[in-house]
């Protein structure tokens, strides 16, 4: 692969400084050859976890100016796209029995087995988008209903869920969580038979609250890299180059290329709170594996508020139903994997779009579906890297 | 829902501060950051609480970012995350409040 194309797609990229931008491409460029030389390996693949890094990728054009053998996946990083079907069932289940849903804007439109919490609410159930957790409490402090917190998202969105639990709520207040933690997943794709991951870029702001020395374990067991990045173009390709010469050198290690936000601790207060309310417990990633210790749900001491114990929630009910003909054919799951993306997929731009979605990766502004079908059509065309 | 936003501190009263994003002043939980936070840093946000206090040094390049962001249109799935961070702070205001 030459400079020159490199060059002018940077170029394009809305950078603030261009300039670092180009060097960083092309030194990345360069590593990656050098890699795919001394590894005999080609392309070099890698998997970031984290919707917010697909988003920057597709959005500032990035993989445009990423090497032809250079293959950037992405993983099981779209918390919402994740959650398993039994567990929007539960929460179809909770609507349609008169229990005042309150929940994520992603998580309205993710199909369960039968329905979504959207097409409960078009069928007069009452559900409402919250931004925060806190919004979720000042609603049931606002009505004698029962108000249920669909709750969502990784150790970062988890973090918020255990601080309004501890600052106290209304006791018609509780929590259904399909909360997800990071970590164990990357246990499972790491060991996925087959896989070509080398390398993980993590995500700078659940390793905000975790640190990273949190992927030293993980590190010495699979013997691969991992790179801590942020989420700005640049901090992208820093992150990049760094894990591509990791695996150039065949060294691995954990390195924090976000130092302005992650530290080799983490945000201690925050991790206090998070174990002080949740524990981790196995359970199935929509599209990935049942993964140990992957979900977060409420400890015991807080059952009183855990809507699986106030609840008799008979989401057994929605199973009797078949999924539509068109789910069917959905590729989400093997796109979460990493496995195929979204050009791959028949549906994909055709029968599902952002505005009639099929599967959850098309939903949620972090699946990759959506963020590919934003950012234009087929693009970014992977050509002969898949 | 991963995506952090960075806002100045412009006052601190208990658990609860007021954070300058790009001229919206909203109020916003310190229940969860690790370090005092004092008027003049900046924070990350992240569904309505503080994770973080970034170095004022630091935080310049990132805010470029957020306000090529803003600048938007509302179907953008990046800016639209970044407005329902900045929204998730709303109505916080008569919420806790000490410490």
């Amino acid at each position: 692969m030459t400079a020159d194309p490199i060059d002018r797609e940077v170029s394009e990229l809305k950078f603030r400084e261009p300039e670092k931008g180009r060097a960083l491409a092309d030194a990345l460029a360069r590593t990656v050859r050098r890699a795919v030389e001394k590894t005999g390996r080609s392309p070099i693949a890698v998997m970031h976890v984290c919707g917010s890094h697909e988003q920057a990728i597709a959005k500032f054009g990035l993989r445009a100016a990423f090497p032809r053998e250079l293959d950037v996946i992405m993983g099981p990083g779209c918390p919402v796209c994740v959650t398993d079907l039994p567990e929007v069932d539960e929460a179809v289940a909770l609507a349609t029995d008169g229990v005042i849903v309150a929940t994520y804007g992603d998580m309205v439109r993710v199909p369960g087995t039968a329905m979504s919490l959207a097409d409960a609410r078009s069928e007069g159930a009452r559900v409402e988008v919250v931004y925060s957790a806190s919004h979720a409490v000042e609603l049931a402090r606002s009505t004698d209903k029962q108000v249920v917190f669909f709750a969502s998202g990784f150790e970062t969105t988890a973090v918020a869920t255990a601080a309004v639990l501890l600052k106290g709520t209304p006791p018609n207040f509780s929590v259904l969580s399909a909360h997800k933690y990071i970590p164990p997943v990357m246990e499972i794709v790491a060991e996925m038979p087959g896989t070509r991951v080398e390398g993980f870029l993590a995500a700078g702001h659940a390793a905000t609250i975790t640190g990273w020395g949190i992927f030293e374990s993980f590190v010495e067991r699979h013997g691969i890299p991992v790179v801590v990045a942020g989420f700005e173009p640049l901090d992208i390709l820093a992150g990049l180059l760094k894990l591509v010469e990791l695996i150039r050198d065949s060294t691995a290690r954990v390195e924090n290329m976000y130092p302005r936000c992650v530290t080799r601790e983490g945000n201690r207060r925050a991790q206090e709170q998070l174990w002080k309310v949740f524990r981790p417990t196995g359970g199935r990633w929509r599209g990935i594996a049942h993964v140990p210790n992957g979900n977060l749900r409420l400890r015991g001491e807080w059952s009183s508020v855990d809507a699986r114990q106030r609840f008799r929630i008979d989401a057994a009910r929605m199973w009797k139903h078949s999924p539509a003909a068109l789910v069917e054919r959905c590729l989400c799951v093997d796109i979460m994997a990493g496995i195929r993306s979204p050009t791959d997929c028949a549906l994909f731009a055709r029968e599902c779009s952002p505005d009639s979605p099929v599967g959850a990766c098309m939903v949620s502004t972090e699946g990759t579906c959506r963020i590919w079908s934003q950012y234009g059509g087929g693009y970014p065309d992977l050509g002969g890297s898949r | 829902m991963c995506l952090g936003v960075p806002g100045k501190v412009l006052e601190v009263n208990g658990n609860v501060a007021t954070v300058d994003f790009f001229g919206l002043k909203r109020p916003i939980f310190l229940d969860v950051v690790d370090e005092p936070v004092a008027p003049g840093d900046y924070i990350l946000n992240h569904v309505g609480f503080a994770i973080r206090r970034i170095p004022a040094s630091e935080a310049e390049e990132t805010l470029a970012l957020y306000r090529q962001l803003l600048a938007e249109t509302d179907d953008d799935p990046m800016a639209s995350d970044v407005r329902g961070e900045i929204a998730a702070t709303r109505k916080t205001g008569n919420d806790g409040g000490s410490d």
